[in-house]
């Protein structure tokens, strides 16, 4: 490799000539290019990461430190008090067990389903797969804040057909428990099921129907074609769709707010950290008082970063799967 | 009857039958889940809804609540024509920012892996509560304030800013420009999934293609025009579905606010019901009427 280089060096003004200019043009316009593409890559990379380094900046400094004009980026006096209160306000190590328990089980329930669902629409013709599937895209498009205030009527006096009132004489409040969002997640109906179906399929269907087939002939049964064969093929999307249901329930505040307002979970308890820190300081100090912005953000910003840092570890690890596995499926209409 | 019978005779029938159990999931929750609560909001949006302890009551209204989301209601009418005016550009900001990105990113540098995982970051970070919390982060305003009164006149992007304005031609067009451009981080975090799907489309096209159009004497900015964009087309659709969807279901969306705080604060869920109908009708005849007008210039190549 160095070799050839040296060599090309050697005759690079002689070719130059050779070739009337051109080389050198080409040479130089290729270095212009590299240079501007890493001057905006490393703008637009600063963009994004900005903010998450100025959290960390911001969630070691003392109060002192906010409103000193001389402390930009590193704290005068270096502090974890921060975190420790950021832990207290959230009941973060409730919250963190609560979050990850439930997440973890609504996302294996809602990819297994959706892996089912997604099966099915790939692999088999049957009457009206045209309609469902057109369901599977009026899904996808539907804000679930449409039907929110149904739902939670719905949840509010839950009964299935008449047969609670008949027995109880009453129908469930099933509000603030956790079963409707796994009944919810097991129907496919959850944070963004559509989207996981319909990446499924896709998936499904580039993978060619010889194995199958074979499988078939061979007389393997429907299902343990599915789970013998086709599982095993599907790894890299299932992977990512259960990443993805996975953090996208973790910071989830729309559902979690409605259906699972009564545990305490790390988004939930993100979303009212000022309000508590106000709570908080009225309690020790006897007197309402109003917290500065700067310090409320600052313990805002702490426990951002704390709910995102499992995240980010996750996220190092498993980056592969998040990226490859969208172009994977060839996304394509 | 008989024929249909025939149809789907031995293994089809049983493939049908298999096939219906593998999406029963989702036909049960779909039933259960989205099409009665589906109606049920309709019908609401009529009525008035009375909630009692043991059960609701709904009485037919007519279009009460439409009328007082449209006539009486202060600010409804102003989010949802600012917010659909909001979407519009910002969606056009994301789909033209991520297929530069993803132009930049098919090219072969070092460190390419490292930032596209940068760029892929804020579809894991930025989701949920947190984009909402940071949307009103008041620390990093009055910061970004400081530093924009500090360090006046050295800003280039306000003196083109000035040249362009002054120039006088399409002003209105220009300052929602730069309204995209003074918020670009925004649109950098919304545009992760589209990068990657920019991506993948971007790797499928045969290099032989650029190669050949380079013999014949292509310019890069020829086979951009006549090879990439015909040929990633049908992604400009995904993507532009994607984002418009995206937007109007990121939680801090004014009007999505404005429908929970009725809700949920003020407990009054025809008018509730009313509202957010409003929003998904206007939001898919949007997304029906564009992709509809995209997809006439969508090329397929097979």
């Amino acid at each position: 490799m160095n070799k050839t280089k040296v060599k090309t060096f050697d005759n690079f003004w002689e070719r130059n000539r050779k070739s009337g200019g051109y080389l050198l043009r080409k040479k130089i316009m290729e270095i212009g290019v590299s240079v501007a593409r890493f001057i905006l890559l490393f703008g637009m990379c600063f963009l994004i990461l900005q903010p998450i380094l100025n959290k960390i900046s911001v969630s070691f400094m003392t109060e002192q430190d906010l409103y000193n004009p001389i402390v930009i980026s590193i704290p005068e006096h270096f502090t974890t008090a921060n975190y420790k209160l950021a832990a207290e306000l959230m009941t973060y190590s409730e919250a963190l067990k609560n979050s990850f328990v439930i997440s973890l089980t609504i996302a294996v329930l809602q990819i297994f389903v959706c892996t089912l669902v997604g099966y099915g629409f790939a692999r088999f013709n049957f009457p009206f797969k045209k309609f469902w599937f057109a369901c599977v895209i009026l899904v996808i498009l539907i804000p679930p804040q449409t039907i929110s205030s149904s739902l939670h009527l719905h949840f509010k006096f839950f009964d299935i057909l008449g047969l609670f009132k008949l027995i109880k004489g009453e129908t469930l409040n099933l509000r603030g428990s956790i079963l409707p969002y796994y009944l919810m997640s097991a129907g496919c109906m959850g944070l963004k099921n559509g989207l996981y179906i319909y990446m499924i399929r896709q998936f499904f269907r580039n993978i060619p129907a010889d194995m199958e087939e074979a499988a078939y002939v061979d007389g393997c049964g429907t299902l343990k074609t599915f789970f013998r064969i086709m599982l095993p093929e599907a790894k890299p999307i299932i992977t990512s769709c259960f990443l993805f249901s996975f953090v996208w329930q973790w910071t989830d505040g729309f559902y979690s707010k409605m259906f699972l307002g009564g545990t305490t979970l790390v988004s939930t308890s993100l979303a009212r950290i000022v309000d508590s820190l106000g709570a908080y300081i009225q309690r020790i100090t006897g007197v309402k008082t109003t917290i500065s912005i700067a310090y409320s953000n600052c313990i805002l910003a702490t426990g951002t970063l704390m709910i995102i840092m499992p995240l980010i570890i996750l996220y190092l690890f498993a980056q592969r799967q998040f990226v490859e596995s969208i172009s994977s499926t060839g996304i394509k209409m | 009857m008989k024929t249909k019978k025939n149809k789907l005779a031995g293994l089809q029938k049983r493939k049908a039958i298999a096939g219906y159990l593998f999406i029963a999931p989702f036909i049960i929750g779909f039933l259960v889940f989205m099409v009665k609560p589906f109606f049920q909001s309709l019908y609401m949006s009529f009525c008035n809804v009375e909630l009692g302890s043991s059960a609701f009551n709904e009485t037919w209204v007519g279009i009460v609540n439409y009328k007082q989301a449209f006539l009486v209601d202060p600010e409804f009418n102003r989010l949802l024509v600012e917010e659909i005016a909001r979407m519009i550009v910002y969606s056009l900001a994301i789909i033209v920012f991520s297929f530069f990105v993803s132009l930049i990113l098919n090219q072969k540098f070092k460190g390419r892996a490292l930032v596209r995982a940068v760029f892929f970051l804020p579809v894991i970070l930025s989701s949920g509560v947190i984009i909402g919390l940071e949307s009103d982060n008041q620390l990093m305003a009055t910061l970004a304030q400081q530093i924009e009164t500090t360090t006046t006149g050295v800003s280039i992007t306000d003196g083109i800013e000035q040249i362009l304005t002054t120039a006088g031609v399409g002003t209105r067009a220009f300052e929602k420009v730069f309204e995209v451009i003074d918020n670009i981080y925004d649109v950098a975090i919304a545009s992760g999934i589209q990068i990657i799907i920019f991506l993948s489309g971007l790797q499928t096209i045969p290099a032989s293609m650029y190669e050949a159009a380079d013999i014949e004497g292509c310019t890069k900015w020829e086979s951009l025009w006549k090879i990439t964009f015909p040929m990633i087309s049908s992604l400009f659709l995904v993507n532009w579905i994607y984002t418009v969807i995206d937007f109007c279901m990121r939680s801090d969306n004014a009007v999505i606010e404005k429908i929970q705080k009725v809700m949920i604060d003020q407990l009054s869920y025809g008018p509730a019901s009313a509202m957010s109908w409003v929003y998904f009708v206007i939001i898919l005849a949007f997304v029906g009427i564009t992709s509809g007008l995209i997809s006439k210039g969508v090329y397929y190549y097979e």
